[in-house]
This record gives C-alpha cells, structure tokens and sequence, in this order.
C-alpha cells in the first residue's frame, strides 16, 4: 500500500511541465530550449505514473503495467528524438558557429 | 528494525573498509607486477618487498598541496570540487548490490544477515548497479570541463563517447545471463551457477555463454579506463587527460575511485559468468566457517581478474581513438547480440 | 516516512528544474536536469515503480544527458545568454502563457479526481515480471516499432553529424 495520492504526482507533474513550457518560451540557446522539452517530456511521464499508480490502486493490474509501459516507450522515443536533435545541432553550429535560436532565420519571409 | 539498521551498518563499515584497504594493496600490485613484466625491480626500498611503499604514497598524497589551477572560477570551480567526490562516491556505492558469499540462514545478535550483500532486499539489483555506474562518466566529464586545460576537456570528451558506446555493449552481453536466471537479482544469478554439468563441468554462465563473457570484459576494460582503453587520460597524447589539474587528495581520489571500480569490475565478471563463490565440488556449506570458505573462493575469483587487469595492461599498446569506437560499435555490440540470440535459441530448444 | 520521501523529492525536482531553466551556464543547466531526473527516479521508487526508476536513470541520466554534455563540450558553449533577456515583451508574454497552461493543468487535475488527496485501498510494489509480460505479449508491436524508431535516428543522427566530405 502506497500512501500517495496520485492527484500529488499529476499537481507535481503540472508544475514541472509550467517550468519547461516556460525554459521553451524564454531561452534563446538551442541546447538549453532541448533540455527544457526533456522536462516537459517527464512531466508527461509523471501524468502516466500517476493514473497507472490509480489503476494499480484499484486493482487493475493489466491496465497499470500499461501506464508504466508508456512511460518505458516515452523513454526510449526521448533518447531517440535527443540523438538526432543534438545531431542536428552539431550540423547548425558547422553552418552558423552558433546556436542561438534567433539566428536561425533562413527560411523567414 | 534497529537490529537491521545495526547489521547493515556493520555490513557497510566491513565493505567500505576492504575496498579502501584493497586500493593500497591493488597499487602494490600493480607496480610489483609491471615490474616483473618489465623485467625491473619495482618498489623494494620500504617494507619487506616494498609492501609499505602505499603507504608512503598515501603519506605524500595528503601532504602534498592542493591546487586550483588558474582562471577555474566561479561555477566551473564548484564544478572542479565536485569531479572526484562523485568518482569516489560512485565507486563506492556500486559494490554495494555485489554477494561476496554464502548465507546458509546465519544469524548476528540472533537476527538473520541476510545475505553476505549489504542491500539483500534490492531485487533489482543488476539494474542498480548499471545504474548508478553509469554516473561515474560524470565525474570524468566534470573533471575535463572545470579544470580549463585544453587536454582535460579532450579528456573530457572522449570519456563521455567511449563510456557510452560501451556501456551499450556491457549491458546486452549481460542479457544472456539475465535470460537464464530469469531473474535481476545477482544473488539469484550466483546461487543458478551452483552444481555441475556431467558431474565436472562447472555450471558457470562462462561455459555455455563465452562470446557473452568475453564482450562483457572487454567492455569493462573501457569503463573502467584501463589500458589498452584507457584513451581518457592516454599519457603520451593527452598529457593524464581529465586529471591533468589535480593534485593532492583531489588526485587521490580520482586514483581510489579508478582502483575500486576494478574491484567492482572484477567481482562482477566473477559474479555474472564466474559463478561467484561456488566451486565445482563443494556443496553448499553450512555455518560460520562455511560462509567464511564461500567468502574466501569468491576473494580468490576476484583476485584472479585483478591481476587479470594489471596483467592486460601491462602487455598491451593503447588503441586509437577511432580504433577504439570502431571495435565497440561494429565488433563487441554486434557479438554481445549474437551472445543474446544463441543463448535465446539454446533455451527454446530446451539446451540451458 | 515514504510520504516525506516523497515530499523532498517533488521539492527537489522543482528547484532544480528552476535551476536548469534558469541558470547561464549550460554544464549547470545539464547538472541540474540530472539532479530532477534522479528526483524523478526517486519518485517512481516511492511509487514501488523500481524498474521504471532503474530505466530513468539508466537511459537518461546515464546516456541521454551524456550525450547533451559530449555536445556542450565539443562545441564549446561557454557562456550564453540571461534566462529571458533582451525582449522585455516576448518573455512576459512566454512566461504568462506557460504559468496559465500550468494553472489550467492544476485545475484540470483537482477537476479530474474530486476527492483530492484521497487514496484508495489496495495494490502493493510491483517487480519486473509482468512489466516484462505484458511488453512482450500485449505490446509487442509498439515494442518492435520502438526498436525501428531507435534505429532510424541512429542512422538520422549519423547522416546529420557527419561532414560532407567524408
């Protein structure tokens, strides 16, 4: 028996997912807007934890290792996306020698 | 409760202080062996065969001044701090998942043990210790970056590339062994090890499992930054790479977690495919001078790829960086899958 | 005691997903995004989710953070820019719209589970097994599909990473 609530996770899980929409919206260096995504990811995660944490608690045990599974498949997809962002910007910083978002302005009528 | 709490902490005291002792015996070692290898003397001034000399080596460390080198201000000088206290840290708690012996139900304080293992009730544990070896490469990465020197940060950057790529190697050779078990918890993978095959083969995961073993230590070999993968700190290019900066206890540090991680390296080579303490031979034991024979067989393995390691690096030239990740990606991955599909196949044919 | 656990972990990865957002360095900014993650790791064993904390530890901080810090250092990225400087205008606005969908999530939650903070009998800590079942049984397809995605970026990163002339 876990003495959690899982309304906790979702409101700790919101919060995190304020901060990262809030690193997305205000920072202007590629690499720290990509670990602001990472964080709205795991807010995403904890969303999952939580309902599988409610299921669990009320004896659905099929649909809660579900829950958990997605967190597993969000995880994996996370590090696949990262592999190819990080390459991508290696790619940009060879063109611009920087990666400051606003320069990025090559395609802009 | 409290008697848990009491048993454990005795289990943590006994475990930190043999790793910390074996760090000065495992440096004798090594320079002894390279010694002999070399055709020298070694260390033979203080003590009978110089077996005093680490501990004038640890007098000198502490004494010797500790050094912050210049314009390491500021963020990337808490940076500079932190690098050796996560290396130790991170040496240390990794043991802590390994079972150095057999527990025929021996009670402490007339209170189970538990296990010769300081975390019994971790079922996870494999996971563990892949998890939080994997926070080692920080403390190498943090190292390159504080100490603003052009060769630490190579250092830096080649810790960061090999540790992952070989890591990804290191875990799938292990998934053979986790498939046999059928279970996480290494004290389920020593105790399916135990017995023989045809009444002489030992049932150690080695056997049927070779690729899978070689792989494995291969792949060790790069984490732990030892030669002939020790492209991280490669003297003659690299000046020492990411401790290029330190000095004194900072340099200790970096140097004792180098020497556990190979305890821990050893033991688990010996615990995933060396069949930990068991012996072809010798039924389980029972009582204290049992465990204490278990405790001894298991000591022995490990000591066996200790010297395995100073004996490798001793022998063998250092790679080169592309040498490096080229036999990781297209050599030791792909073998360590083959391991996994062949030990797959043996099971469904009924064979392990 | 596993509430408290709880309590210190979920503050813990608040102030330092404030601090990775926040801070001009962006070694710290990866350092403090361990720290949230190991939070999180935290979290998910408190939930009696071990193999979900064992894989956000092993894949993230482990691997994927690794590779943010191998890319920082070859780069060289020393110093950037303020957090929300130069553009008075933009980051207010950036930073109202992102705490209102924070507030709408808060309030979506409590609308979601009525009785807030209530918790509901029954469950215990789960081990690895059926995880390992129902992965390979009822989502066998996504889990193939996962192992496609993964070797297409590999081969997307290569292609992006490598210079032109090689």
């Amino acid at each position: 028996m876990i003495p959690i609530p899982h309304t906790w996770v979702l409101l700790l899980s919101a919060v995190l997912f304020m901060i990262g929409s809030m690193g997305v919206l205000l920072r202007r260096n590629g690499i720290a807007i990509f670990l602001s995504l990472e964080i709205m990811l795991n807010s995403a995660n904890l969303v999952f934890a939580a309902f599988a944490l409610k299921l669990a608690h009320e004896g659905q045990m099929a649909a809660a290792a579900a829950g958990q599974l997605f967190v597993f498949f969000i995880i994996a997809v996370a590090a696949a996306e990262a592999a190819v962002g990080l390459a991508l910007f290696i790619a940009i910083h060879r063109l611009k020698e920087s990666i400051d978002v606003d320069r990025l302005n090559i395609l802009r009528w | 409760m409290w008697v848990d709490l009491i048993v454990t902490v005795i289990k943590v005291l006994v475990v930190s202080t043999v790793l910390l002792t074996g760090v000065p015996i495992m440096v004798w070692v090594e320079r002894r062996g390279s010694a002999m290898i070399q055709d020298r003397l070694g260390p033979n001034r203080v003590g009978p065969m110089g077996l005093l000399q680490p501990v004038v080596d640890a007098v000198k460390l502490m004494t010797k001044e500790d050094l912050t080198p210049e314009g390491v201000t500021g963020t990337n000088r808490f940076l500079y701090l932190l690098a050796p206290a996560i290396a130790l840290v991170v040496a240390v708690s990794t043991f802590i998942v390994v079972p150095f012996g057999y527990d025929p139900g021996l009670e402490l304080f007339g209170h189970a043990i538990g296990g010769f293992v300081v975390a019994p009730d971790l079922d996870l544990g494999i996971l563990y210790l892949f998890a939080v070896g994997s926070l080692g490469v920080y403390a190498l990465v943090l190292a390159g970056w504080g100490s603003n020197n052009k060769y630490s940060l190579l250092g830096g950057i080649r810790a960061s590339a090999q540790m992952i790529s070989y890591e990804l190697a290191m875990v799938i050779s292990v998934v053979g062994v986790l498939m046999v078990t059928g279970s996480f918890s290494l004290d389920d993978v020593v105790l399916h090890q135990a017995g023989t095959w045809f009444g002489f083969i030992p049932k150690w995961n080695v056997i049927p499992q070779l690729i899978g073993a070689i792989t494995f230590m291969v792949a060790v070999f790069a984490e732990t930054n030892r030669l002939p993968f020790d492209m991280v700190e490669a003297e003659a290019e690299l000046v020492v790479g990411y401790h290029t900066e330190y000095s004194s206890m900072r340099f200790a540090s970096f140097f004792m977690a180098e020497y556990i991680n190979m305890i821990t390296a050893s033991s688990l080579i010996v615990v995933l495919f060396f069949g930990g303490w068991t012996l072809p031979g010798i039924a389980t034991p029972g009582g204290w001078l049992g465990a204490l024979a278990t405790i001894g067989i298991f000591a022995a393995k490990v000591a066996f790829f200790l010297w395995f390691f100073v004996w490798v690096r001793w022998t063998l030239p250092r790679f080169r960086f592309d040498q490096l990740m080229a036999l990781g990606w297209k050599w030791m991955i792909p073998l360590a899958v083959l391991n996994f599909l062949w030990v797959g196949v043996a099971m469904a044919l009924g064979y392990l | 005691m596993v509430t408290y656990v709880f309590l210190v972990a979920a503050a813990m990865a608040i102030v330092f997903a404030l601090v990775a957002i926040m801070h001009r360095s962006p070694v710290v900014n990866v350092l403090a995004l361990i720290m949230v993650f190991l939070a999180l790791a935290v979290i998910y064993a408190v939930l009696g989710m071990d193999f979900l904390a064992a894989i956000q530890i092993i894949v993230y901080s482990g691997a994927v953070l690794v590779l943010f810090l191998f890319v920082i250092m070859l780069l060289n990225i020393r110093k950037v820019e303020r957090f929300g400087s130069g553009r008075p205008l933009q980051a207010f606005l950036g930073a109202a719209a992102s705490i209102g969908v924070g507030m709408g999530v808060i309030l979506a939650a409590r609308q979601l589970a009525p009785s807030f903070g209530e918790v509901i009998e029954g469950a215990e800590k789960g081990t690895a097994i059926p995880l390992g079942k129902a992965l390979l049984t009822t989502h066998l397809f996504a889990f193939e599909l996962i192992s496609v995605v993964l070797m297409a970026s590999l081969i997307g990163a290569w292609v992006l990473a490598r210079k032109e002339d090689s």
